[in-house]
C-alpha cells in the first residue's frame, strides 16, 4: 500500500483569464512595418513563430539559452533575443528583423550591411543577422563607439568563423572612424 | 607593444582587364546572407506530413539498456511513433568501423548505452514541442556499468570494457619504425622528452545539424537533405547502415551552411537514424538538433596523451624521435576515425629535418562523445606535443628557442622533401620565411617590450611555432592503421579525386557545380574567379552551384569539406574542367575565325583570333551554338554543352610495405610567434601581440585567406584558452551550455599580425595550398610556450585557465584555515575513475535515544517524510522501498522514480541508506551512512554521504550541482533530527531549514 | 529545447497578477525580463503551469531615490537602470557592477528584481544588494513585507520568497557622504558568471566586504577600520578567515582552492580601492 502524499492528488483549477495552454492563439505583430497575424501556443518561442509561422526566416536559431545571439531581433525597436520571448509577448508590439533593414532603405542593402560585405565581416552568415538587428539598435545610442564598446557589445553575439576583426573593422568604418590598425584588442 | 600592423584587406573595387585570381573579389554569397534570404537547411519547405524527431539520450556515461517503455509516449497528443533500438535492428546495419575489431554502432543504442547523449529513442511528432513533451514519458531502464573517463583509465588493463567483444579498451595499437632511431639516440648528445595531453573540444558552428529524410517503400531508397559537409568516403557507410547500394541514398546539401569546421562530418549517424525512423513512421522526418545535443553529443576533437623523447646533439640539432601518441576516440570509432591520428601520419616530423622516428599509436576507447573532424583535426594534437618538445629542447640545452627551430628546417634546396614516415613537402623556404616573419613581425621590439615588462615584475613571456599545414588528404592515409598484409587483402587506397563540372547555356551564361560542400568560406566567389578568368568573361557572369545532389550530381568519396582541399583541388579542378570545355569551344570557333583552334582567344566576352581581335564572335554566339545548331559542327564533334573533370594529386599513393605515406598532397609552412602577459593575481593570460606567417602557396583571393587565417585563429584562442568539454570522474557531461562551454567573443579575440609569402604548389593546378586549419595547429602551442616562457618553464595542460595558470603562480602553501572556523569546507575526494562527485558529512546531536532515531529511520511513513519531495512510497522487498519523490532547488524539479534501500543495519547504531533515481532532468544516485552514538542529552547523529547527478541536469548546471546537491542532502538530515526533536543542541550555526522556517514565520 | 506547455497571463494589474499567483501556488511562475526563466523553461528544468507577466505593468516600473532609498520596481531593466544619469551618485557599487551583467542584449530585458529573485549565487545585482545592506520588497495579495538582503537569500536558487509573492521592489540605500565603494570580478570571459565577484564598501568607521560565485549565495562581511581609518591592521587573517567560511567547490573552471585565493587577494584590492576613494 503506498504511503501518499496529499499534495499529490491537489491538482490546481486553471485560471479563466490565462491564455490555455493547449490551444493556439492569434497573435499579430508588426513585422517589419507591416502588420502580420499567426497563430501560437503560449510556450512558442518568438524565434519560432517569426521562422516557422510568419516564414521570416532571416532570424535564425543558435542556442536557445540566450547566449549566441544568432536570434536578435528589435522588439518596440530593443535589440533582444527572440529566443528568449514568448510569441505571446510580442503581440501587439513592432518587431524588426534583418529582412526589413534592406527594405527600408528603399530595397537596398545599408550602409552597414555594405561594409560588412567589403570588410568580410561574415562567411557562413548565421549569426550576421543577430549582429546586424543588434548593431542598427545600438549604433542609434552609440554613433561614435570606441573599439572597446564595440567589442563588448559584440561580446553578446558569438560568430565562429571570422574572429571578429572584419565585423570591428565594418563598423568603425561605417561609423566614419578611423579602422583600427589590428592592434590588439587587450592592448 | 602599441602599434602593430595587420594586412588590413577590404574588398577590391570592379578594375577590368586583369585577371580575377589573386585579387580581393567581393563575395558573391554576402548578399543572401546580409539581407536573410539565405536559404539555410531548416529553412527549407518540407513535405506535408512531415513529422518531426526529438531524441531521448542517455543520461548515463555507461549502462546497459534493460528495456524501454514507451506506451505513455506513443499516447500523448500528436505523437505518431517512437522509434527505438529494435527498429534500428530491423531497418538498419550497425555502422562499418575503420580498424579490424568487433565494435558495434549502431544509429540507435540497442542493449548498452556508452555516453551521455547517445540516442536511445526518437519520438515523432507533429511538431519538436509535441515530441520534446512525449520523450518526458519515455521510460528508460538501465543498469550502470564502471565508465572509463580517461585515456590512463582506459589504458588499464582493470577498466570495464566498453565493447566486452573487443574485450580491452585500447582498440587499436601499432608500431612503427622510420629510419634507425635506435642508433641515432646512442649517438645522442642528450635525450628530452615531454609528455602532454590535448583535451577534448569542438568547433561548434552556430548552426546545428539538420536532417530531412524520407522512404520509398516502392523503390526502396531513401532521400535525405542535410547539411552533412563530406567527407563523402561517408555516403557509403551511411548507405551500408541502410542495407541499400549508395545509388539507393540521394543525399542532398542545403543551398548555405552555418558552419562546420569539420563538425558536420559527424551528422551522418543522424542520416541514417532519420531514415530509419522515417521508414518505421512511413511518413518524412525532421530533425533539427538543439544546442544541448549538439555540445553534448555531437562529436570532439580527439583526446590525445602523447610522450616524444628527441634524440638531440648539444647545439640543438634533433637526430631522432620516438613518440607515443595514445588517441581518445570515445565511445566508438566513428567513420572517418582514426583520422585525426593518422592524418599527420606523413608529416610527425612538422617543419622540421628528423631523419630518424619510432612511433607508437594507440586508440583507446572512452565512455564519451565520439570523435571526428575539427578544423585542424590531428594536428593541433600532434604539434602541442612536437613545438613543446622543440621548446624543451633549448630549455633544457640552455639555447634560444628560435635558435633550435631553424637548426632543424628543412632546407629549401631540399624540397619536394620526403620526410622520415613518407610525407612529401612539396616547396617552400622555410628558414627564408621565418627570417621574414622576425623581421616583418618585429621580434626584436617584441624581446625588448618583455625584457621591459619583466623589470617591473610582469609575468611576460614570448613564444614560438613552426608547423607545416597539410592539405588535401591521401584518401590512402587513414589504411596506415591496417598491416600490410591488412592493406594488401583491402586493396589499395590513395588519391584524392576532386570534381568539378563547368557548362554554357544558349543565352551564354556559365554554370560550375561542383562537389565541395562549402560552409561558408566562399567557394562561389572563388570559383567564379576562376572560370571568369579562363573564358575572359566578367566575374558577375560565371554562376556557381554548390548545392549537392549524390542522386545527379559528379562526385567522388574524396568530395566535401574537410582536410583544406578547396583551393588546391576543387578550385583547380574547376580550372581544368573550364579549360577543357573552353578549348572545345575553340575547336568551334576556330573555322568561323578562320584560325586553328589553338590560335582561339577568349577575352572581354569575346572570340577571337590570336592578333585579329576586331573579328570577334560574342562569347554568347559561340556558346550558344552548341545549344541551337549541333547540325553544323565539324564532323566527328560533340557541342561543347558541359565538362566534368576529375583530378586527384599525383604525389597521393598508397601507404607502401614499410608504412610510408604521403599523408597530403600539399603542405603549407606556418611560423608564428606571439607575447603574453599572466595576471599575478588573476592568472589570466593576455595575448599582447600575435604574428603568424603563413606560406600556402598562391594566394586566390587575399580577402578570403585573411578571414580563414582570422577564424582559424579565433578557434585557436578558444582551443588554448576556454573550451574543453569536461566530464566528472563519473563520467557525466558538464559543458552543455555556451555558458559553460566557453567560446571566445569579440572581447577574447585580438587581430594578429598576418605575414605572407606565396610558393606556389607543383602539385597543385592552380599552386594554391589550404590555408584555413593552420592556425588551429599551430598558435595552441604557440601562446603555451609563451605561457611557460612568462613562467618559468612549466605549463599546465590546455586550456590555459585563470586558475590553472594561477596554481602556478600562487604560492604552493595556502594560508591555513583558521581554527574554529564554522564552516567547513567540501571534502571532496581525489579525481579517481568512477569515482563519486559530491561527498561531504555532518554530525548533529539530537534528544532522542537512538532507538528513537533508529525507529523514524525504519518506518516507512517517516522515511517518506525524510525524503525531499517524495509523493509517494511502496515497499519494493526487505529495506527496499519504490519512491515517487519531487526533487529539486528553488524552480528547477524534478519528477524521480527512486530506489530506496537500507543496508548494512546494525540496530540501533549505524546503517547506510541509498538512492537512486532518474527523471527527465537526468539521474541522482546516494548513499548515506549514518551512525547512531548514545550522548549524555540523547543521540549524536553522524552522517557520511557521497552522490552523484548526471544527465541534463548536470550538463547544463554543473556550476551549482554541488551546492544543490548539498543543500538537499543537508534536508534529508535537517528533517530527520527535526523529527527526532534536534534543533536545541545544534552544533552547527543555525540551519538552513530552521532559518527558512524562521523567515516564514513558522517557528522561532 | 522547447518549453513544456503552459498557460499564460498577462494581468492588467499587480493584484491580478498577485491573486493568480495565489491561485497557481507552486505551480506559477512570475516572469519579468525572462532573461534567466526563459533559459530554464527552454531546457525544461522549469515546468510552470501558469506563466504571469509582470513585463507590462507599468505600476512595477519604478525606478525613485527618495528617502536614503533607491527603489527599483520589478519591471526595471538593467539596461534601464544603467542609463540612469544618477545611478553613479546614488548607488555606485550598483553602477559599477551592472556592466558585468550579461551583455547589452540581455541587459536589455532582464530586470534587476528578476536576478535577486532567481538567487544564482555567482550574480551581480543579489551581490550589489548584499553588500549595500539593501532590502527585498515582497507582496502577495494579502500583504507587503521587507527582508533585508542578508537574509533573502538562502542558496542555490533559494530564497526567502513564497509561493504567492512576487519581488515587488528592491531598495539600495542611498549612498552616504563620504563612503567608498569597489567593485571586482573574475570571470572566464567578459559576461559570464562569476568565478569570484567582491564588492567592497567603506564608510568612516567600517569596511565591508561581499563576496559572490563562492559561497552558495552573496555573503558578506565587516570590519572596524584601524584607528586614524586605516585598514585593520589584521585584515589578512579576516579575509582568509573569510575566505575559508565561503567555502566554494571546484567545478570545471576553477577550483575552491583558487577561488579562495581571489577573495584575499581580490578582497583586499577592492576594500583598499574603497577605503581610498571615499568621497
Amino acid at each position: 500500500m503506498p504511503v501518499l502524499n496529499p499534495r499529490a492528488l491537489n491538482p490546481r483549477a486553471p485560471n479563466p483569464r490565462a491564455l490555455n495552454a493547449d490551444t493556439r492563439h492569434t497573435v499579430t505583430i508588426t513585422l517589419n512595418g507591416r502588420p502580420r497575424s499567426g497563430q501560437a501556443h503560449p510556450r512558442l518561442l518568438l524565434s519560432d513563430f517569426l521562422r516557422h509561422e510568419l516564414g521570416a526566416h532571416g532570424t535564425r536559431v543558435g542556442c536557445e539559452h540566450g547566449v549566441c545571439g544568432a536570434c536578435t531581433v528589435r522588439l518596440d525597436g530593443i535589440a533582444v533575443r527572440a529566443c528568449l520571448t514568448l510569441a505571446v509577448q510580442a503581440d501587439g508590439r513592432r518587431v524588426d528583423t534583418v529582412e526589413g533593414l534592406a527594405e527600408a532603405n528603399q530595397g537596398r542593402m545599408t550602409a552597414l550591411q555594405e561594409a560588412f560585405r567589403r570588410h568580410h565581416a561574415l562567411q557562413c552568415g548565421f549569426c550576421t543577422a543577430g549582429i546586424l538587428m543588434s548593431l542598427s539598435d545600438w549604433l542609434e545610442r552609440t554613433p561614435n563607439p570606441t573599439d572597446e564598446e564595440l567589442r563588448d557589445m559584440l561580446s553578446g553575439h558569438l560568430c565562429r568563423c571570422t574572429g571578429y576583426a572584419g565585423i570591428v573593422r565594418a563598423v568603425m568604418d561605417v561609423t566614419g572612424q578611423a579602422i583600427p590598425s589590428g592592434e590588439s584588442a587587450h592592448v | 607593444m602599441t602599434a602593430t600592423q595587420t594586412v588590413e584587406r577590404t574588398a577590391e573595387k570592379p578594375r577590368t582587364g586583369e585577371p580575377f585570381v589573386g585579387r580581393a573579389m567581393p563575395r558573391v554569397e554576402d548578399a543572401a546572407l546580409l539581407t536573410g534570404v539565405a536559404r539555410y537547411a531548416d529553412d527549407l519547405p518540407v513535405k506535408p506530413g512531415t513529422l518531426h524527431a526529438a531524441v531521448l539520450r542517455s543520461p548515463h556515461a555507461h549502462a546497459e539498456l534493460l528495456g524501454l517503455d514507451t506506451a505513455a509516449a506513443l499516447a500523448m497528443p500528436g505523437v505518431a511513433a517512437v522509434v527505438t533500438g529494435e527498429d534500428a535492428k530491423r531497418y538498419a546495419s550497425a555502422f562499418l568501423v575503420g580498424v579490424r575489431a568487433p565494435m558495434e554502432h549502431w544509429c540507435l543504442a540497442v542493449d548498452r548505452v556508452r555516453y551521455v547523449g547517445e540516442p536511445v529513442a526518437v519520438v515523432l511528432a507533429d511538431d519538436r514541442y509535441r515530441a520534446e513533451d512525449a520523450l518526458d514519458h519515455i521510460q528508460a531502464r538501465y543498469r550502470p556499468l564502471p565508465p572509463v573517463t580517461s585515456i590512463a583509465q582506459a589504458l588499464s588493463p582493470d577498466s570495464e570494457p566498453l565493447h566486452p567483444a573487443v574485450g580491452s579498451n585500447i582498440v587499436n595499437s601499432r608500431p612503427f619504425l622510420y629510419g634507425d632511431p635506435d642508433a641515432a639516440f646512442a649517438a645522442a648528445a642528450r635525450v628530452v622528452t615531454v609528455e602532454v595531453e590535448y583535451p577534448r573540444n569542438s568547433c561548434t558552428p552556430m548552426e546545428c545539424f539538420v536532417v530531412l529524410a524520407d522512404y520509398d517503400a516502392a523503390e526502396d531508397s531513401y532521400e535525405v537533405l542535410s547539411n552533412f559537409s563530406g567527407p563523402f568516403a561517408v555516403h557509403p557507410v551511411m548507405a551500408r547502415a541502410l542495407n541499400v547500394p549508395g545509388s539507393r541514398l540521394r543525399l542532398r546539401t542545403p543551398p548555405h551552411s552555418g558552419g562546420s569546421f569539420g563538425n558536420k562530418q559527424a551528422v551522418f549517424p543522424y542520416v541514417v537514424l532519420m531514415g530509419v525512423c522515417a521508414r518505421a513512421a512511413g511518413r518524412p522526418v525532421k530533425w533539427v538538433e538543439d544546442r544541448l545535443e549538439h555540445l553534448m553529443a555531437a562529436t570532439s576533437a580527439t583526446a590525445r596523451r602523447l610522450r616524444i623523447e628527441a634524440a638531440v646533439e648539444g647545439d640543438g640539432h634533433v637526430l631522432a624521435l620516438r613518440m607515443e601518441q595514445t588517441e581518445d576516440c570515445g565511445a566508438y570509432l566513428r567513420a572517418p576515425e582514426p583520422a585525426s591520428l593518422y592524418r599527420n601520419h606523413g608529416n610527425l616530423t612538422g617543419a622540421y629535418d628528423i631523419p630518424h622516428l619510432a612511433l607508437t599509436n594507440r586508440i583507446v576507447v572512452t565512455n564519451k562523445t565520439p570523435t571526428g573532424l575539427n578544423r585542424g583535426f590531428g594536428g593541433g594534437q600532434l604539434y602541442y606535443g612536437l613545438e613543446r618538445l622543440m621548446n624543451r629542447v633549448a630549455v633544457e640545452l640552455g639555447l634560444d628557442p628560435l635558435d633550435v627551430i631553424r637548426r632543424n628546417l628543412v632546407a629549401a634546396e631540399s624540397m619536394p622533401h620526403r620526410t622520415a614516415s613518407g610525407g612529401l613537402l612539396d616547396s617552400g623556404d622555410y628558414r627564408a620565411t621565418l627570417e621574414e616573419a622576425v623581421r616583418d613581425g618585429a621580434l626584436d621590439a617584441l624581446k625588448a617590450r618583455r625584457d621591459a615588462l619583466r623589470a617591473e615584475g610582469r609575468l611576460y613571456g614570448i613564444g614560438y611555432a613552426a608547423v607545416v599545414e597539410p592539405s588535401i588528404s591521401n584518401m590512402g592515409y587513414i589504411t596506415t592503421v591496417l598491416t600490410a598484409e591488412e592493406r594488401r587483402k583491402a586493396g589499395p587506397k590513395n588519391g584524392a579525386q576532386a570534381t568539378a563540372s563547368v557548362a554554357v547555356d544558349p543565352t551564354g551564361g556559365v554554370s560550375v557545380s561542383v562537389a565541395s560542400a562549402p560552409q561558408g568560406q566562399g567557394h562561389r566567389t572563388v570559383l567564379a574567379q576562376v572560370v571568369a578568368d579562363v573564358f575572359g568573361l566578367r566575374f558577375e557572369d560565371i554562376r556557381v552551384n554548390t548545392d549537392l545532389d549524390t542522386g545527379k550530381d559528379a562526385w567522388s568519396i574524396a568530395s566535401g569539406n574537410y582536410s583544406s582541399r578547396f583551393a588546391g583541388a576543387v578550385a583547380g579542378a574547376a580550372q581544368i574542367a573550364a579549360t577543357r570545355l573552353r578549348d572545345r569551344l575553340a575547336a568551334l570557333a576556330a573555322a568561323p575565325l578562320n584560325t586553328t583552334p589553338d590560335e582561339v582567344r577568349f577575352a572581354g566576352g569575346k572570340v577571337f583570333a590570336s592578333g585579329n581581335p576586331d573579328n570577334a564572335l560574342s562569347f554568347s554566339r559561340v556558346a550558344a551554338a552548341g545549344h541551337w545548331a549541333p547540325g553544323t559542327l565539324p564532323d566527328g564533334q560533340e557541342a561543347a554543352l558541359r565538362e566534368t573533370a576529375f583530378w586527384t594529386p599525383e604525389p597521393l599513393k598508397a601507404p607502401t610495405e614499410a608504412d610510408s605515406i604521403n599523408s597530403s598532397a600539399c603542405y603549407g609552412f606556418i611560423f608564428d610567434f606571439c607575447g603574453v602577459e599572466i595576471d599575478r593575481t588573476t592568472g589570466a593570460l593576455r595575448i599582447d601581440r600575435y604574428v603568424t606567417m603563413h606560406d600556402a602557396g598562391r594566394l586566390l583571393n587575399p580577402l578570403l585567406v585573411e578571414g580563414q587565417i582570422l577564424g582559424g585563429f579565433a578557434h585557436a584562442v578558444g582551443t588554448a584558452l576556454y573550451e574543453e568539454y569536461a566530464y566528472g570522474d563519473d563520467g557525466r557531461f558538464l559543458s552543455g551550455t555556451f555558458a559553460d562551454y566557453l567560446v571566445p567573443t569579440a572581447r577574447e579575440v585580438p587581430v594578429p599580425v598576418i605575414l605572407h609569402r606565396e610558393t606556389p604548389s607543383p602539385f597543385t593546378p592552380l599552386g594554391a595550398k589550404g590555408v584555413g586549419e593552420g592556425n588551429c595547429m599551430s598558435t595552441p602551442v604557440c601562446l603555451a610556450n609563451a605561457a611557460a616562457d612568462a613562467l618559468g618553464g612549466a605549463v599546465p595542460s590546455l586550456p590555459l585557465t585563470p586558475a590553472r595558470l594561477a596554481a602556478l603562480i600562487h604560492p604552493a602553501d595556502e594560508p591555513p584555515r583558521p581554527a574554529g572556523s564554522t564552516r567547513s569546507p567540501p571534502a571532496r575526494q581525489p579525481a579517481k575513475p568512477g569515482g563519486r562527485g559530491l561527498t561531504g558529512e555532518g554530525s548533529r546531536e539530537v534528544p532522542a535515544t537512538p532507538e528513537q532515531v533508529w525507529a523514524i529511520l525504519l518506518d516507512p511513513k517517516e522515511l517518506a517524510a525524510l525524503l525531499p519531495g517524495c509523493e509517494a512510497l511502496e515497499l519494493a522487498g526487505p529495506n527496499a522501498y519504490r519512491a515517487e519523490v519531487v526533487v529539486g532547488i528553488g524552480p528547477v524539479r524534478g519528477r524521480y522514480t527512486a530506489e530506496v534501500a537500507l543496508s548494512d543495519l546494525d540496530p540501533p547504531n549505524a546503517l547506510t541508506l541509498t538512492g537512486s533515481g532518474a527523471s527527465a532532468l537526468g539521474t541522482g544516485r546516494g548513499t548515506g551512512h549514518v551512525t547512531l552514538e548514545r550522548t549524555d542529552g540523547g543521540t549524536r547523529v553522524t552522517y557520511r554521504y557521497s552522490a552523484e547527478v548526471g544527465g541534463k541536469v548536470a550538463a547544463v548546471g554543473g556550476r551549482m550541482l554541488d551546492s544543490a546537491s548539498r543543500l538537499l542532502i543537508g534536508q534529508f538530515f535537517e528533517k530527520l533530527v527535526a523529527r527526532a526533536g534536534g534543533g536545541s543542541i545544534a552544533a552547527e550555526p543555525p540551519s538552513l531549514l530552521a532559518r527558512l522556517l524562521r523567515l516564514l514565520g513558522i517557528r522561532r | 529545447m522547447k518549453p513544456a506547455p503552459f498557460d499564460y497571463l498577462r494581468p492588467a494589474t499587480v493584484a491580478d497578477a498577485l491573486a493568480a499567483l495565489a491561485a497557481g501556488g507552486d505551480d506559477a511562475r512570475v516572469i519579468a525580463g525572462g532573461q534567466s526563466l526563459m533559459p530554464m523553461l527552454n531546457m525544461r528544468l522549469v515546468q510552470p503551469r501558469l506563466l504571469i507577466d509582470l513585463g507590462g505593468l507599468s505600476e512595477l516600473g519604478t525606478l525613485r531615490a527618495e528617502d536614503g532609498w533607491l527603489t527599483v520596481g520589478a519591471a526595471v531593466t538593467q539596461a534601464q537602470a544603467l542609463a540612469r544619469p544618477g545611478l553613479t551618485d546614488e548607488v555606485p557599487l550598483l553602477a559599477a557592477a551592472l556592466p558585468w551583467v550579461g551583455h547589452v542584449q540581455t541587459r536589455n530585458r532582464g530586470t534587476l528584481c528578476g536576478s535577486v529573485a532567481h538567487a544564482d549565487p555567482s550574480a551581480e545585482v543579489p551581490l550589489c544588494l548584499v553588500a549595500t545592506g539593501g532590502e527585498v520588497v515582497l507582496r502577495n495579495a494579502g500583504r507587503r513585507r521587507t527582508v533585508a538582503a542578508a537574509d533573502f537569500f538562502l542558496g542555490p536558487l533559494t530564497t526567502a520568497r513564497a509561493a504567492d509573492e512576487i519581488v515587488e521592489s528592491l531598495r539600495f540605500p542611498l549612498a552616504a557622504p563620504g563612503s567608498g565603494h569597489a567593485f571586482r570580478e573574475m570571470s572566464m570571459r567578459h559576461g559570464d558568471f562569476a568565478i569570484v565577484a567582491c564588492a567592497a564598501t567603506a564608510t568612516a568607521e567600517r569596511i565591508g566586504l561581499a563576496v559572490g560565485g563562492v559561497a552558495d549565495r552573496p555573503t558578506a562581511r565587516s570590519w572596524p577600520l584601524a584607528p586614524g581609518g586605516a585598514l585593520p591592521p589584521d585584515l589578512d587573517a579576516h579575509l582568509n578567515a573569510f575566505a575559508w567560511e565561503l567555502g566554494g567547490d571546484d567545478d570545471q573552471h576553477a577550483s575552491a582552492r583558487y577561488r579562495r585565493e581571489l577573495v584575499r587577494r581580490i578582497g583586499r584590492t577592492v576594500l583598499e580601492e574603497a577605503l581610498s576613494c571615499r568621497s
